[in-house]
């Protein structure tokens, strides 16, 4: 009876739900839950230790400034950039050449692209796990100024909540992108994170990158939501740097929406795109064994 | 099988073995890391790319927080330093595993020729593909953001970079022999192995910065003393940031080279026992 249940679903639903239930077994299956827990604990922590060292080897400790904690957020927050969107696009790579089970997916009764979404869902959840320890080791041992009871939590759930549908859109379009390429182009999901790292102004203020790059990171939604993220948190350290402080958190609020909506509509296109072109030339179910 | 319509079937063969066969062997390993990487330019490209990437935004971090200009050079040279430790991890460590998934690995045990061979030969390949990558790092880093040298010795700082090198594949010699149990595990623990080494080893700040017993315990991924010593020999402030004076740093480096390439040998030796006592050879576990 339950079978029937869940076949009766809409598609795109059940797809989005059984991916999810699938993305999570892949994810943390490897192994013992005392070394996943240690895994997803340590590798964030390491990586905010990087810049918590930097800062404090120049700052001789003194963690209250306003520079400290736009640092420690917008790279606690940035987790979430390379879970959700390369998680998505890793999801095909890892079906077609490590699994071989694209073909499979693509003749089953589902929805391509809420599948993808939901082997998504597995890395949001574990990134999840990672911000929260990240914020949490920040307020409580290196004097992040965050106060619960000050927080903004309207604007941080529409904001965390925009964001990631946003980055999902990005996914899906990374997604239908490397279904066209070769599995010798994994690192292609890492070249866009890295490059958004770098333009977003996660770790720094903009005006710290040459003025000839800056439009690149205003043209970014990922420069909205993190700085809607810093706001929500510690709104008056956020806006004491003068790359977005001309914008309300309203007004900010519109861009990210804005341009989410943007990329959706772009993602479902370039998925038609690729999808067509992917069947086309039979790329489907190659292999290209590396 | 017709092997007689084959003109090279019947050319005679020549055999090689004892120092012979090791010395082809390495070559025969080291050449598709050499040219075969070569090849494939996305990989050139994004070997070059990625660590570009994290030196750019690491160094808008220190021009951010108003660090001297010393420590945009710390973080260029630590950034192609990266270059060799994902070699390291991903292209020696990881190797052995990813061999059984293709099914390759048993293919080198049942050949004639020794398995150090073959790890050494991946080594030298390694690092000699990934140098290339790394001077090109180097050489972007600098002109990008406008470092200054000043070397104190040019020898000592060649010593420094060939020790450190070496005992760094020796590692990674001896850790693609403990991948070889491993399955499913092997890319998230190659994975673990990567921003906690970069903070421990100092990848983009001096050592110093740690405690001494920390830095100490840190000292045994031989990056963390290459890259102080090295930072020592080609930065104005490098000695005063520094950790242990650059002579006692190429001694412990010269202890970690033996040491690893003993244990290399070693290990290697015992999981292979191991690895065909528990039939792992040719498990492929998704």
């Amino acid at each position: 009876m339950q079978n029937i249940s869940a076949l009766n679903r809409s598609e795109s639903w059940r797809s989005f739900w059984m991916a999810t239930w699938l993305g999570w077994q892949i994810e943390s299956n490897w192994t013992d839950p005392f070394l996943f827990a240690v895994y997803s604990i340590v590798k964030p922590l390491a990586s905010a230790g990087i810049l918590v060292v930097m800062y404090t080897v120049i700052a001789k400790g003194n963690f209250n400034t306003p520079i400290f904690p736009y640092i420690y957020f917008g790279n606690a927050f940035y987790i979430y950039v390379g879970a959700v969107m390369s998680g998505i696009s890793w999801a095909v790579i890892d079906d077609r050449e490590h699994y071989k089970t694209l073909k499979y997916m693509y003749i089953a009764p589902i929805h391509i692209p809420a599948y993808w979404l939901g082997r998504g869902v597995a890395r949001f959840l574990t990134g999840s796990i990672a911000v929260v320890i990240t914020i949490a080791f920040g307020a409580l041992f290196l004097q992040v100024p965050l106060d619960l009871a000050k927080v903004d939590w309207p604007l941080f759930f529409v904001s965390l909540f925009t964001g990631i549908a946003m980055l999902a859109m990005m996914g899906l379009i990374l997604a239908s992108i490397t279904l066209l390429i070769a599995h010798h182009f994994f690192l292609i999901g890492e070249a866009v994170a890295g490059a958004l790292y770098l333009f977003s102004g996660a770790i720094f203020p903009l005006d710290v990158l040459p003025a000839w790059l800056r439009p690149v990171g205003f043209a970014i939604p990922i420069t909205y939501w993190l700085e809607l993220m810093r706001r929500s948190l510690v709104g008056n350290v956020a806006q004491a740097f003068p790359t977005l402080s001309h914008f309300s958190n309203l007004q900010l609020v519109g861009i990210l929406v804005g341009l989410s909506v943007i990329f959706g509509i772009a993602s479902t296109f370039i998925f038609r795109f690729c999808d067509y072109r992917a069947r086309e030339r039979g790329l489907i179910d190659r292999v290209s064994n590396y | 099988m017709a092997t007689g319509s084959n003109p090279l079937a019947s050319l005679p063969v020549e055999k090689a073995s004892g120092w012979k066969l090791f010395l082809k062997t390495v070559i025969a390993r080291a050449y598709p890391r050499i040219i075969g990487q070569q090849r494939e330019k996305s990989w050139v490209f994004f070997d070059i790319f990625l660590p570009m990437l994290a030196i750019s935004s690491y160094v808008f971090v220190y021009r951010a927080i108003g660090a001297s200009e010393d420590y945009v050079g710390f973080v260029v040279i630590g950034g192609a330093m990266t270059a060799f430790w994902l070699n390291i991890m991903w292209s020696m460590s990881s190797q052995l595993y990813w061999e059984k998934e293709q099914g390759n690995l048993a293919l080198y045990i049942m050949a004639p020729n020794s398995m150090m061979a073959v790890l050494l030969g991946m080594a030298v390949g390694g690092m000699f593909a990934t140098l290339l990558r790394a001077v090109v790092i180097i050489l972007l880093g600098s002109w990008f953001f406008h470092v200054q040298y000043v070397v104190v010795n040019f020898f000592q700082l060649l010593a420094v970079f060939f020790i450190s090198m070496t005992a760094l594949y020796g590692m990674g010699m001896m850790s693609a022999s403990l991948f070889l149990l491993l399955s499913r595990e092997a890319d998230h623990l190659a994975q673990l192995a990567m921003e906690p080494v970069y903070l421990v080893s100092g990848m983009y700040f001096p050592i110093k910065a740690f405690s001494f017993w920390i830095a100490a315990a840190a000292s045994i991924i031989p990056l963390t003393l290459g890259l102080d010593a090295m930072r020592q020999l080609v930065f104005q402030s490098g000695a005063t940031l520094g950790f242990l004076s650059v002579t006692v740093e190429l001694t412990i480096l010269s202890i970690l080279c033996v040491s690893f390439l003993i244990g290399a040998r070693a290990l290697l030796a015992y999981m292979e026992k191991l690895a065909i006592r528990e039939g792992r050879l040719t498990e492929s576990r998704r």
